[in-house]
C-alpha cells in the first residue's frame, strides 16, 4: 500500500543528508512505530509521505501511485486520504473542537447533513462529547490532541500519520491518545507513528522501525524500543 | 459549488470577527491610507479649481481706433473666435468703455472734468481675448501683430494690443502653474503609491499571523480556492469599512473646510464632496476593496507554494 523506494533526502547541494536509500513498506491496516533520536529524519519521512517534501533520489508510492508526479492541483485530493496529527496539535485557534473537524470534512466537499452527523461521532470517539463549542485555547494538551485525532479520521482516511502526538503530553493524556490511536487501527486505518516515547512503544507491541542519521537501523514486527 | 462559497463567505465572517484585534488594526492602517487618497484627491480639485481661477483672470484686450469701423471690428472678433486656442471673445463698444471708465473714475473730478473738456468721447472699442490656456496667449498676440502688419498701409484698425505689457506678468504665470501642476501630480503619485505599499503590507503582515493556519488548511486537505477565498473575501471587508470610515471622517472635515474654500479659493469643497459623491465614493471604497482583495490574494499565494 505504501512504498518507499530507495528515498534519499539531501540539503545544501548534498552536504546534509536527511534520509539515504531508505527503503521499505507498510501494508494496510498496520500500525507502524517510527522511532530514532532527534535529527534522524522521521519527520523527512512523513513529510514525504504528505507531499509536504519530495525525495532527491527515489519515489514514494501510495496504491501504485509515485506521490511526486501527483500534480499539485491533485494535492489537496490526495491528502485528504491522510489524516495527520502533530506534537504540537496544529488546530485552527479561532475555530471552535467542533469547527476544527467539520473543518476538514468541509475541505473535502461532505454536505452540512454528513457534518452534522460525523462531527458529533468524531467527537464521541475521543471522548471529547462535551468540548465541541470550547476553543483550542480553552482545551488541556490531551483534549487538544484528541480533537487532532478527531480531525484526523473524520473522513475515514486510508492512513493516519503521527508525528510525536504525545511529545507535548503528560503521561495520562499519553496513554489516552495512544489508546484511541490503536482503536482507529483497530478499526482498520492504518497508523504511522514518529515518537521519542519509550513507554508507549512497549505499550503497542507493533512493528517498529529504528532510523539512525537517515538510515532505518532496524525493522522489527513486535519490536520494542531500542535506541 | 453554491455550498463551497457559503462556507468560503462564513469562514471569512469568522475569521474577520473572531481575528478581531488584527482586523481592526488592518481597518485602522487601511483608512489612514484611504484618508490620504481622499485628501490628495480633494486637494487636486482645490488646485485645479484656483489654477482655473487664476487662469480665468487673464486676457489680452486689443483697443480700437476711435474711428475703427463696426464691421471691420466684427470682422476681426469672428477671425480671433475661429482660432482653437480662444475660449472667449468680449467685446466693449466706445460707450461702454466711456461708462465703465466714468465708474471707475467717480471720486476723481479732475479726470471726470478733462474728460468733459474734451467733448467727445476719446476711447475706443475693445476686444477682451481669453485663451483656453496661459501659455497660447503668445499665439494670439502673434495673430494679432499679423493683423496689425497688414492694415498699416490702409487705415489703422488697432490701436494699440496690451500682450507685450503683460507679457512677462502671462509668462511667469504659465511656469508658475505648469510647477505646481507638476508637482501636485509627483505629490499625489508618492502619496498614493506610500498609500497603497502600507496597505498592501498591512494585509500581508495581517496574513502572516495567519501562515500556520494557511499550513494546517492545507494538510487538512483544503484546495487552494478554499484556503484563499476567506482571506480575500477579509480583504475586500477591509477595504470597504475602511473606504466607508474614510468617507465618514472625510464628511465632517469638508463642512468645516467648504466656507473656508470658498472664500480663499472660490471653491466650495463641501459642495464638490456632496455633488460627487457617488464618484467619490467609487472611487474611495473601490480603492479599498481593489487594493484588499490584491493584498490578500498576493500574500495567501505566498502560503500556497509547495
Amino acid at each position: 500500500m505504501i512504498y518507499f523506494e530507495k528515498v534519499s533526502k539531501k540539503y545544501n547541494g548534498g552536504q546534509s543528508v536527511a534520509l539515504e536509500d531508505v527503503t521499505f513498506q507498510v501494508a494496510p491496516k498496520e500500525f507502524v512505530s517510527i522511532v530514532g533520536h532527534s535529527g534522524a529524519g522521521k519527520t523527512t519521512l512523513l513529510k514525504m509521505l504528505i507531499a509536504e517534501d519530495r525525495p532527491t533520489d527515489g519515489a514514494v508510492y501510495f496504491e501504485s501511485l509515485n506521490i511526486h508526479e501527483i500534480p499539485k492541483t491533485k494535492l489537496p485530493k490526495y491528502r485528504r486520504k491522510i489524516g495527520t496529527v502533530f506534537q504540537d496539535f496544529k488546530l485552527l485557534s479561532h475555530l471552535t473542537a467542533y469547527e476544527n473537524i467539520a473543518f476538514a470534512m468541509e475541505a473535502n466537499g461532505r454536505s452540512d447533513e454528513e457534518i452534522a452527523e460525523n462531527v458529533p461521532q468524531a467527537l464521541s470517539l475521543v471522548d471529547l462529547d462535551d468540548k465541541g463549542l470550547n476553543f483550542p485555547g480553552e482545551l488541556s494538551g490531551g483534549e487538544k490532541q484528541r480533537v487532532a485525532i478527531a480531525r484526523a479520521i473524520v473522513n475515514q482516511p486510508d492512513i493516519i500519520i503521527a508525528d510525536e502526538p504525545t511529545g507535548n503530553l503528560d503521561p495520562i493524556a499519553t496513554y489516552e491518545v495512544v489508546q484511541i490511536l490503536k482503536k482507529i487501527n483497530d478499526l482498520g486505518t492504518t497508523v504511522i507513528m514518529t515518537t521519542h516515547n519509550k513507554g508507549v512503544i512497549d505499550e503497542l507491541g507493533r512493528r517498529v522501525i529504528t532510523m539512525d542519521e537517515g538510515h532505518i537501523v532496524r525493522d522489527d514486527n513486535e519490536g520494542r524500543y531500542a535506541l | 459549488m453554491w455550498v463551497a462559497f457559503k462556507r468560503v463567505v462564513r469562514s471569512g465572517f469568522v475569521g474577520f470577527w473572531r481575528n478581531a484585534f488584527v482586523s481592526m488594526a488592518s481597518i485602522f492602517v487601511m483608512t489612514v491610507a484611504l484618508l490620504v487618497i481622499t485628501a490628495t484627491m480633494l486637494v487636486d480639485q482645490l488646485l485645479g479649481a484656483s489654477l482655473q481661477n487664476i487662469q480665468s483672470k487673464v486676457d489680452i484686450n486689443v483697443y480700437f481706433v476711435p474711428d475703427a469701423a463696426q464691421p471691420d471690428i466684427d470682422a476681426l472678433q469672428h477671425s480671433l473666435e475661429a482660432l482653437p486656442e480662444v475660449a472667449e471673445v468680449t467685446f466693449t463698444s466706445r460707450e461702454d468703455a466711456l461708462a465703465q471708465f466714468e465708474e471707475r473714475h467717480q471720486d476723481d473730478e479732475l479726470t471726470l472734468q478733462a474728460l468733459h473738456e474734451l467733448g467727445d468721447n476719446p476711447l475706443g472699442a475693445s476686444l477682451a481675448i481669453r485663451a483656453k490656456e496661459t501659455s497660447q496667449y503668445e499665439g494670439v498676440a502673434r495673430f494679432l501683430d499679423d493683423q496689425q502688419a497688414q492694415e498699416a498701409t490702409q487705415s489703422p484698425l488697432i490701436d494699440r494690443v496690451n500682450y507685450a505689457r503683460n507679457k512677462e506678468a502671462i509668462e511667469r504665470l504659465t511656469n508658475i502653474i505648469k510647477a505646481v501642476e507638476k508637482s501636485s501630480l509627483i505629490a499625489m503619485a508618492v502619496l498614493v503609491a506610500a498609500a497603497v505599499v502600507i496597505t498592501f503590507n498591512t494585509v500581508r503582515l495581517a496574513i502572516y499571523t495567519s501562515r500556520e493556519e494557511i499550513s494546517i488548511m492545507r494538510l487538512v486537505g483544503a484546495s487552494n480556492t478554499f484556503i484563499r477565498g476567506p482571506f480575500m473575501l477579509q480583504g475586500v471587508m477591509y477595504g470597504l469599512i475602511a473606504g466607508i470610515l474614510a468617507l465618514l471622517i472625510t464628511y465632517p472635515i469638508v463642512i468645516w473646510l467648504g466656507p473656508a474654500t470658498e472664500s480663499f479659493f472660490l471653491f466650495n469643497i463641501f459642495a464638490y464632496f456632496v455633488h460627487n459623491f457617488a464618484h467619490i465614493f467609487l472611487l474611495v471604497v473601490g480603492s479599498g476593496v481593489v487594493i484588499g482583495l490584491v493584498s490578500s490574494i498576493l500574500a495567501v499565494s505566498r502560503y500556497l507554494r509547495v
